[in-house]
């Protein structure tokens, strides 16, 4: 109770560092995808593009605000506004480390997350629809629709992990991980897969992102969206990457604990993020010397010197005999690992957004309703009778979840297959019309 | 320009009619004044008869006006008003299904103006004739259509350049050019400087100056 | 809502046959559009998410070149016509000297028909390269143009140290060619050709296991045997139909007799198919370029024409397999400096004419992918 400021400087740190650290990953996204397409990226606003967030921020701020002629104009400026805030609010309850989180302690914890983050689609529909663009509002009521479908998918697959948890609070799943010596992920695998093919369609990402494609023929819910209205939509969809992220690192990836935190002999691990951040350093000091220009050389040098205080920091809280910034540790370290596996998650993100092709709007359907939902739905009955096994006949916790993981498995192959022989049958139902040559031939 | 205003002055009685499609006479032999390569043992330019010849002219007698080869390749002039006919039995029982391409040659000195050129492949010969159909300026061929799919948007195409109507064409407007435009360009007396000179009177009220 | 009145095929569903009796909507894939390609004006007439009808409005491009023909001399015509398929200029130079050759009854020497042969087959890689990036893209694959991009940019580099020009090159000459094959164009042919066979795996890995695009292309744009002859549909969409006809097997033309190499043939005509059947085109143009540079034969590059090409009275057809399709030339001569009439037969207009049968009854978004399957270029639709 005393802590109030805590929670209040947590909260004024999301509304003011997400913004900017959204724009950074947008700038990886682009390096990341630069690199996947054999080519550099933004290379030359900043060193290595590293000033590109600040220039395009800039651009969207001094850009003339379009607002259309017939837009509903109060809930066109008021379903941006809508997005943006459900993905931050929802931030509220993650917890970013064991010190970081606004709504401490609550006992509904991701209940909360995911429920406010439900939120989002409202502004998506408000959105098309407010800009009285025929496109615009199928676009939106596509997005809409996959992002309903997809929800529950991603229910399920999370009440699979609150069963292993047994409990909504946050800091309590965590350390129910580190009491159980094992990431939810070992235990329940297909529901962590399950969560994460349907948090990359939450958030619109691709394969998932026929609603925001150029190439389609409804340029999607943004079209009218232009400048700063446009760059909160963007916000919000980043923001919500960082969410999700932050559920599945979280309920299976074991939150902010370090890998294999009992293991004594892998103490050594706690090395780590002093000596990451330090060669990061290191590597912005050689790259400094190459820049071809003073400004980017001299920004190169900052960047470098940022890095070797947080690494010093981090040093000195250092789980090594009697060091003066120990009182720190579990926050800062907690945080590090924890942003650690959200980066690496939303890596997978990129990665799978720069190899695959999209799915076309039906297959998206019939994936998430005929293939996703019952296998989600399985998994969490299937975990339940492990958990039930191996709580009322003694059974080995990890054997029964073996096993029942198996049998969603089996379930899973199942689904597929009759999957695939209905949309076989569909569409040649489809494309069975007279060709051409008959007619000729007749006429 | 300079070469746009060049084209109609241009000496057309020298350019000789190669259409062949004059009276049988002068087809029995190679006309003393057909053109030839210096050098050449043979003429270009020889009446075609063979196998394919023979069948088409005992199936349809006059209606094929002629028969050549100019270049090694087969050419067949039909008359158009057994078009039809003739095209059914190419595709049918000469087996060439495929219509390769379908086009109109204008021959302004000539009475018989247009000389509609349908080029056919068979697949399963391997072979390939062409067949020419003159037509007068205000004549109206049958439309290949029903034969030949593909020659919708290929007839669309004559009628767009030349002007030629096809009967029963399901969907006869211009293809290439706008909707609302005037004259037949690949005619040889489509003047486009008169066009030009005409647009800009009209809609600009100058003289175009050109 | 305005409906489509007198543009509809016989077989579309009447409005009394739709499920729900709803109004169709006709909806505009206009001229400017990132997946068209070109200046393409697609209508489509929809129920619902589903395509009943449409209708293509062409002619954004149109140059008038058949006309321009006529009022220029043989040899000031040829760089006109890489301007028609502006992706493979190379192809259509080789069709048109070719065809000019045959009106003058000469034949271009062996070595010159050879090293049309090398630099034609290199374009047909470019040119399917930049189809297989686009065509992806428009599917949603954004890594695969990229790397097309990469292998394209070695063919337009060996382009331009060969005639200058990367893009319309006007590479080949009346009666052969007009410059010598550099020092190292057997070199960079082969270092490319080498390098290409483990490229053309990467594209593959990309795309032809994975789920996703199967199920974007499988059974998307059927196009059986029959309709594709008798819309005239030729090139890799009439092969990938099943029907292994191929012009450089069937008529020969350059020096394509001497060379081993398959036809790929695809069995069911779809998307998919028609990627297959361009993927192995390119390996197969690819084991051509090998075969061809081993043996250039010694020899003049150019046959003994005159400076003033005055073809003797007549005409001829000639056609060659381009990237597209088969591209055809009627040329009529009246025996003076210029041609009376040249005639281009595009493979993309005649191609264009099947799309109408390829999108009925699918959705939307599959029209995009469908215009990019059958790899049209608005210059050679158009002229």
């Amino acid at each position: 109770m005393q802590t109030w400021w805590v929670e209040l400087l947590c909260a004024l740190l999301i509304v003011l560092v997400v913004p900017l650290i959204a724009g950074y990953i947008v700038l990886v996204e682009r390096k990341v995808m630069a690199d996947m397409q054999a080519r550099l990226g933004p290379m030359r606003v900043g060193p290595h593009g590293l000033l590109q967030p600040v220039a395009d921020a800039l651009k969207l701020l001094i850009k003339e605000d379009l607002i259309p002629n017939n837009a509903d104009q109060f809930i066109f400026w008021f379903a941006p506004v809508l997005s943006v805030t459900a993905a931050l609010t929802s931030m509220g309850a993650v917890a970013f480390g064991p010190w970081f989180q606004v709504a401490r302690d609550i006992n509904i914890g991701l209940l909360f997350v995911v429920g406010v983050s439900a939120l989002g689609p409202f502004g998506i529909v408000l959105g098309g629809w407010a800009s009285n663009n025929h496109y615009s509002i199928i676009g939106a009521l596509r997005s809409t629709a996959q992002l309903i479908s997809y929800e529950t998918t991603a229910g399920f697959a999370l009440v699979s992990g609150f069963l292993l948890a047994g409990t909504l609070n946050v800091r309590a799943i965590v350390e129910h991980q580190r009491t159980e010596n094992a990431w939810y992920v070992f235990l329940a695998p297909i529901g962590f897969f399950t969560y994460l093919i349907a948090s990359i369609a939450e958030t619109n990402r691709a394969p998932f992102d026929l609603p925001e494609a150029e190439s389609e023929l409804v340029a999607g819910y943004m079209t009218e969206y232009s400048g700063f209205r446009w760059s909160l939509y963007v916000l919000a969809e980043y923001a919500n990457m960082i969410v999700v992220a932050s559920v599945g690192t979280t309920l299976f990836l074991g939150g902010w604990l370090r890998p294999f935190p009992n293991v004594h002999w892998l103490g050594w691990l706690d090395a780590v993020p002093t000596l990451l951040l330090a060669a990061v350093g290191a590597y912005c000091v050689f790259r400094a010397g190459k820049q071809p220009a003073r400004v980017q050389s001299l920004f190169m040098s900052a960047v470098a010197l940022a890095c070797f205080v947080v690494a010093a920091i981090f040093g000195l809280s250092a789980p090594f005999g009697h060091l003066p910034l120990q009182f720190m540790h579990d926050g800062l370290y907690g945080a590090f690992w924890f942003l650690l596996k959200v980066s690496v998650y939303i890596y997978l993100f990129m990665w799978l957004r720069f190899t695959l092709p999209r799915f076309r709007f039906d297959q998206l359907m019939r994936l998430g309703w005929h293939i996703l939902i019952p296998l989600a739905f399985i998994n969490v009955v299937d975990v339940a009778v492990a958990l039930a096994l191996s709580s009322e006949f003694g059974l080995n916790r990890w054997l029964a979840m073996a096993v029942t993981t198996a049998a969603t498995l089996g379930a899973a192959m199942l689904l597929l297959r009759w999957n695939d022989k209905y949309s076989a049958a569909a569409s040649a139902a489809l494309l069975a019309d007279s060709s051409i040559v008959e007619d000729s031939h007749a006429g | 320009m300079a070469d746009e205003s060049k084209a109609p002055q241009s000496p057309e009685s020298l350019r000789p009619d190669v259409s062949g499609s004059s009276p049988a006479p002068s087809a029995k032999g190679a006309s003393p004044s057909l053109p030839t390569r210096p050098g050449a043992s043979a003429p270009l330019q020889v009446p075609l008869d063979n196998e394919l010849s023979r069948r088409y002219r005992e199936r349809f007698g006059a209606a094929i006006l002629n028969a050549l080869e100019d270049r090694k390749q087969s050419i067949l002039i039909v008359d158009a008003a057994q078009l039809i006919e003739i095209a059914r039995y190419s595709r049918d029982e000469e087996k060439f299904d495929l219509l390769e391409d379908y086009t109109a040659v204008d021959w302004p000195r000539r009475e018989k103006r247009f000389d509609l050129v349908a080029q056919l492949y068979s697949f399963t010969h391997n072979m390939r004739v062409r067949l020419k159909i003159p037509l007068r300026a205000d004549e109206l061929p049958a439309t290949l259509v029903p034969i030949w799919p593909a020659a919708n948007w290929l007839e669309r195409e004559i009628f767009d350049l030349f002007g030629i109507t096809f009967r029963g064409h399901p969907n006869l407007k211009r293809i290439l050019l706008p909707d609302e435009w005037q004259g037949h360009p690949l005619r040889k007396d489509y003047d486009i400087l008169q066009q030009d000179i005409a647009w800009v009177q009209e809609n600009l009220g100058i003289q175009s100056g050109q | 809502m305005k409906i489509l009145a007198d543009t509809v095929h016989e077989n579309a569903p009447q409005k009394t046959d739709t499920l729900f009796g709803s109004d169709e909507l006709v909806i505009n894939m206009g001229p400017q559009h990132p997946a068209t390609h070109g200046v393409l004006r697609v209508k489509l007439k929809l129920d619902g998410e589903r395509v009943v009808g449409s209708e293509c409005v062409i002619g954004y491009l149109h140059r008038g070149v058949e006309k321009i023909a006529e009022n220029r001399t043989y040899q000031q015509f040829a760089p006109y016509v890489d301007r028609m398929d502006y992706v493979s200029a190379v192809s259509n130079g080789l069709g048109y000297c070719e065809a000019v050759e045959k009106l003058l009854v000469v034949e271009a020497p062996p070595r010159a028909r050879v090293i049309r042969t090398v630099l034609t087959e290199l374009q047909r890689i470019a040119s399917h390269l930049l189809w297989l990036g686009t065509h992806a893209l428009d599917i949603g694959a954004l890594t695969p143009l990229f790397y097309c991009m990469r292998e394209r940019e070695e063919v337009l580099k060996i382009f331009e140290k060969y005639c200058g020009a990367r893009l319309t090159t006007h590479a080949f000459r009346i009666g052969g060619l007009q410059y010598e094959a550099y020092d190292t164009l057997e070199k960079d042919v082969e270092r490319f050709c080498k390098n290409f066979e483990g490229r053309i795996q990467e594209y593959s890995d990309l795309l032809t296991g994975n789920s996703i695009w199967i199920g974007r292309t499988r059974n998307v744009g059927l196009l059986n045997s029959a309709d594709c002859i008798a819309l005239g549909v030729s090139g890799p969409v009439l092969r990938a139909s099943g029907v292994k006809w191929d012009l450089r097997k069937a008529m020969p033309y350059a020096a394509y007799d001497q060379y081993k190499f398959e036809i790929p043939v695809g069995t069911r005509g779809d998307t998919y198919d028609r990627y297959m059947v361009r993927l192995e085109e390119m390996r197969q143009s690819r084991l051509i370029c090998l075969q061809a540079i081993e043996n250039i034969p010694a020899g003049p590059i150019m046959a003994r024409v005159g400076k003033v090409l005055k073809p003797p009275v007549g005409e001829v057809y000639h056609a060659i397999e381009a990237p597209k399709g088969i591209l055809g030339y009627y040329i009529v001569s009246d025996g003076s400096i210029q041609p009376y009439r040249v005639r281009i037969r595009p493979p993309s207009f005649i191609n264009l004419q099947a799309l109408d049968k390829m999108i009925r009854g699918h959705l939307v978004t599959d029209v995009v992918a469908i215009i990019g399957t059958l790899d049209i270029v608005l210059g050679e639709v158009d002229r």
